[in-house]
């Protein structure tokens, strides 16, 4: 059986400036809104609809403290990407077997 | 798929075979054995832009020839109800026998209004997913 992907992983980290966003939490930890508009070439009101979606889709978390709202990376939300690539490989990897198998008992 | 073949890594298997080229490419293009390892196809011809099918218990998939370079290289898409993919074979000769490669790059379908822009950095952010798995041990 294909393995199918993580449907909403998928569609939300197909979004360039969405998975930008998501890179850049990865890499430099935790970030405001205004500090992640800054390099993103996008209004702020686009940077937080991003982020509603990464949350959704459980890549992003965040934390209130006054009125500033931290946003942090969840790369374990990956987990299913990651699985589903290893299936697909599982899968060929197989299908490689099988057809070595096939290859030694052909003629030439 | 227009990227080079950097950018479209998304599933990659290799391995070393002790066949040549020639009775691998058989294997690779004769439906009778393609149905042998692969998945049944009783339509499959080696010509560019020739639309088969390839079925199994659990499903099917739908292809189209995409390259064809006998011997050497060989294209088709690879699409499924959820998936849209291009699987290529690359087939290099050794000193024992051939090295064969294959190659899935996919994308979802409602991708399409992004596909352009996804396309660069989408296999490179899967390229990226191992070191993010090595950081979540």
């Amino acid at each position: 059986m294909i393995p199918q992907p993580s449907d909403i992983l998928f569609k939300t980290l197909s979004d360039p400036t969405r998975r930008a966003i998501f890179e850049r939490l990865c890499a430099d930890g935790e970030l405001t809104v205004g500090a992640l508009t800054q390099e993103s070439g996008v209004s702020q009101p686009a940077v937080s609809k991003h982020l509603r979606l990464l949350k959704q889709a459980g890549l992003v978390s965040d934390r209130h403290e006054g009125r500033q709202t931290h946003y942090s990376a969840r790369p374990v939300a990956l987990a299913p990407l990651i699985d589903w690539a290893a299936e697909m490989t599982r899968f060929w990897e197989n299908r490689f077997d099988a057809l070595e198998d096939l290859l030694d008992g052909m003629d030439q | 798929m227009n990227g080079s073949p950097d950018e479209s890594i998304s599933i990659v298997v290799e391995r070393e075979m002790r066949h040549p080229p020639e009775k691998i490419w058989r294997a690779l293009t004769e439906p009778y054995l393609i149905g042998e390892w692969l998945m049944k196809s009783g339509d499959f011809r080696p010509v560019v832009g020739h639309g088969f099918g390839l079925v199994a218990d659990w499903g099917a998939v739908d292809c189209r020839v995409e390259t064809v370079e006998p011997n050497r290289s060989l294209s088709y898409s690879w699409d499924t109800k959820d998936l849209r993919s291009t699987v290529t074979w690359t087939l290099t000769p050794t000193d024992t026998g051939t090295l064969l490669r294959m190659e899935q790059e996919g994308f979802r379908p409602d991708q399409k209004s992004y596909y352009r822009g996804a396309q660069a950095a989408w296999p490179r952010f899967l390229a990226a997913l191992d070191e993010v798995a090595a950081r979540l041990e």
